[in-house]
């Protein structure tokens, strides 16, 4: 066993980092380390970088324009993009959508749709949840009824990732609704400034906006727009959530926050010491960071799995589970260490005020907040647990 | 045995949990708590009105009450209330004035607003890396997230006077204050003193100052203890209707479990409160305090988290109010000591 990376793979990391250093502006950088909110230009800013390189799409084989790397220099690159505090890339076109049209699209589709997404023309967002379909996506209800040669759209999505900033959306939608629930559910895509369509903004718990809720009132839809077989939406879709689910683990987003802990707790003032010297508060650390070693090796053992046999199976729930906890507790830990100082609404002003905190500390508590989203999206944690019920231990 | 509440408390009890559902429901809330003044200075003075703050303090400082109970069923209905009036500040100074034999009619009547500020950015819960100075009734340092501090009408400041601790009077129109709204709501402030006059209240004070804090965090769990008991009965009311797969959510065992495990500490956290409540003014008031403290505040996160975990979505919405009671559990850790602080409290005492 040799837990290394080949002489290749270090050629490629180095190869990576440079990159990054060269090229990833600072004010970028500097916004996704404090735990800023991004705007629309930012991303964009950045997946032109990206694609100018021909890495935006890392998980796309080279005929539809990625870069064809094996699991492992995905999950380097991905590993250095978070230590480097890039942005994340916007999934919905690229990790979502972009795989789906690979798979189940039409040739038009895909000769359309796809360079679209690498060029940033569109900006797609996932309309899958519905106010009563959450975990059972497969209850949903939002109609697709076919009249002549267009589909006519009435229902309800929510919870739409950065929604306000997209143009286009993929739904899932019933095209029937006698059998099994699952197979009357069709995979349909709709551009958001069609007449009937209703964008409403949600407020998170932390007071930001990223997520939304889409109405549909007679919203008509050429039938082109219909991805696969009208009724074999549900393959796709789950086809879809396993892709949601790569990169689930997290570990570089993790690695970076626990870098910054450390730091943090280092600079920071308790009995007089620095508090990570604090036994208690070193012990709360050194648990974290334990497991997120081995985290960092099962992904590795999974993404060699991946490699030498195949896609990799149920067991990536094991992966998001114990990924969006490390990250969980890891956000804890800094609000934590922080104290009262954690306490303040994040704003402008308190943002702009060096007398008033280092900036990075001034968003602790709301990250906290917010990545407690980690555990209830893309599948909660108890709906990975019952999934390796099923299929890892057949009980 | 009797765990039961005198009738005096329980008619305190009952005005004020009335009060607060009918004045401060969960839409009024949401139009004061997060905008500046970050209170309701109105109803401010209506609770006052309901002797809700003369119930803070001893007979002979012109109180009613000011007993560990009495502060346990005030803050326990705040808590149910999830309410952002900074009547801690309240108590805190009036144990203060009390051990200086202060006259405090306008506190107890609610005309006069005090906050106490004790702790600084490196020493948020400590006494003893006070690094703010007084010298000739003049102050220079920084008292950091002073809760209730940006409404506040009078500050009660923690300096180093000497080898000793002491406790100014300090006027809010003197000093600069940067007041600011805090992610659970309600209001704080930095305290900017810079040769800032103030009036000497105690010299000598570590002991008074200690026993503001114990009694400040003894409501904290209190308060703890009441948002916990609404929390859960939200969760389990959702839990009873949300439907997932056919069935209401509650029906699946992942959840039953969890959710008996939320009630199981509940209850651990309401008993060691009671505990501490019974041993104020003991000589292992400390002590209890922070057993309290650290069980608490352990429980309370572990209730929002469950709490938010088993809502889904939804908790996530600024909306539901769950997610306001999940910010002011978590939150409420990082008031005067949290879960560490208080374990090591605990723990110092097995070395003597
Ligand atoms: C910030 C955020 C962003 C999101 N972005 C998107 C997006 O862009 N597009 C999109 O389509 N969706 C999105 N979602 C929706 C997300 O996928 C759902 O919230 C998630 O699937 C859970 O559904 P729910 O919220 O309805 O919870 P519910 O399904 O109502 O679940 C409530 C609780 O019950 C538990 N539960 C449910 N069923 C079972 C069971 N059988 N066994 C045990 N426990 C169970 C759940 O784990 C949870 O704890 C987002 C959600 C959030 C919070």
């Amino acid at each position: 066993m040799d837990l290394s990376f080949t002489d290749e793979e270090i050629a490629f990391r180095d190869e990576v980092r440079a990159f990054l250093d060269e090229n990833l502006p600072k004010d970028l950088s500097d916004k996704v380390r404090v735990g800023g909110e991004l705007d629309k230009d930012d991303m964009d800013r950045w997946h032109a970088i990206l694609n100018a390189k021909g890495w935006l799409a890392s998980g796309w084989p080279v005929e539809f324009g990625g870069p064809g790397w094996s699991p492992v220099e995905k999950h380097i690159f991905e590993e250095e993009a978070a230590r480097a505090n890039a942005p994340r890339i916007v999934p919905f076109g690229l990790a979502m959508l972009g795989p789906v049209l690979q798979k189940f699209g039409s040739k038009e589709q895909q000769d359309e749709i796809l360079p679209r997404i690498l060029d940033g023309s569109d900006w797609w967002c996932q309309g899958y949840s519905e106010p009563g379909a959450g975990s059972d996506l497969a209850s949903l209800k939002t109609r697709a009824v076919r009249d002549g040669d267009h589909y006519v759209i009435n229902g309800q999505k929510t919870w739409t990732t950065l929604g306000q900033f997209a143009n286009k959306i993929f739904c899932l939608v019933r095209t029937k609704t006698d059998g099994k629930p699952q197979e009357g559910i069709s995979f349909i895509l709709v551009e958001l400034d069609t007449p009937g369509i209703e964008m409403r903004p949600i407020k998170l718990i932390e007071g930001g906006h990223e997520v939304n809720e889409v109405f549909f009132t007679d919203v008509r839809v050429p039938v082109e727009n219909l991805v696969g077989e009208e009724n074999q939406g549900w393959t796709i879709a789950k086809f879809l959530l396993t892709h949601e689910r790569t990169n689930i683990a997290g570990v570089g987003f993790s690695m970076k926050a626990l870098e910054e802990l450390k730091a943090q707790a280092r600079r920071i003032k308790r009995g007089g010491r620095p508090l990570l010297e604090n036994p208690l508060f070193a012990a709360r650390v050194a648990d974290v960071e334990i497991e997120l070693e081995a985290m960092k090796i099962t992904n590795l053992r999974m993404l060699y799995r991946a490699q030498t046999q195949g896609q990799p199976g149920p067991e990536t729930s094991i992966l998001k589970i114990k990924g969006t906890v490390i990250r969980q507790t890891l956000n804890d830990l800094s609000r934590r260490a922080l104290g009262p100082a954690a306490a303040p609404f994040p704003s402008e002003e308190m943002f702009g005020n060096a007398a008033l905190g280092e900036p990075e500390d001034v968003y602790a508590a709301a990250k906290y907040f917010n990545n407690r989203k980690l555990s209830i999206f893309g599948g909660s944690n108890e709906i990975q647990r019952n999934i390796l019920t099923k299929a890892m231990l057949e009980l | 045995m009797d765990f039961s509440l005198t009738e005096d408390r329980r008619m305190l009890s009952d005005s004020l949990t009335r009060f607060l559902a009918d004045k401060y429901a969960f839409d009024h809330r949401g139009k004061v708590a997060y905008d500046a003044p970050f209170h309701d200075p109105a109803l401010w003075g209506e609770m006052a009105e309901l002797g809700v703050l003369y119930a803070l303090a001893p007979e002979k400082a012109g109180g009613f009450g000011g007993t560990g109970f009495d502060i346990t069923t005030v803050f326990e209905a705040l808590g149910r209330g999830l309410c952002p009036e900074p009547v801690l500040g309240t108590l805190m100074a009036s144990k203060l004035l009390t051990a200086a034999g202060a006259d405090q009619a306008g506190l107890l009547d609610g005309s006069r607003r005090y906050a106490v500020a004790i702790g600084e950015l490196d020493a948020p819960y400590d006494l003893d890396n006070i690094a703010t100075l007084a010298e000739d009734d003049k102050l220079s340092g920084r008292k950091s997230v002073v809760y209730g501090g940006n409404d506040a009408d009078v500050f009660l400041v923690a300096a180093r006077k000497g080898d000793a601790l002491a406790v100014y009077e300090v006027t809010g129109t003197d000093a600069q204050v940067t007041g600011y709204g805090l992610i659970d709501g309600g209001g704080a402030a930095e305290l900017f003193l810079d040769a800032t006059p103030g009036t000497l209240l105690l010299d000598d004070a570590e002991a008074a100052l200690t026993d503001a804090l114990d009694a400040g965090r003894l409501a904290l769990c209190a308060e703890a203890v009441g948002a916990m008991d609404a929390t859960n009965e939200i969760l389990l009311d959702y839990l009873r209707t949300r439907k997932q797969f056919g069935v209401a959510i509650g029906k699946f065992q992942a959840l039953q479990h969890r959710a008996v495990d939320v009630v199981t500490e509940i209850e651990q956290a309401r008993s060691i409160t009671i505990l501490a409540a019974s041993r104020m003014g003991e000589t292992d008031q400390s002590r209890a305090v922070s057993m309290a403290k650290t069980l608490t505040g352990r429980a309370a996160r572990l209730v929002a988290e469950e709490a938010i975990q088993m809502h889904g979505g939804i908790a996530m919405t600024w909306e539901a109010a769950v997610s306001h009671f999940a910010k002011r559990l978590v939150m409420i850790d990082a008031q005067l000591g949290d879960v560490d602080f208080h374990l090591e409290r605990v723990m110092a005492g097995y070395a003597a």
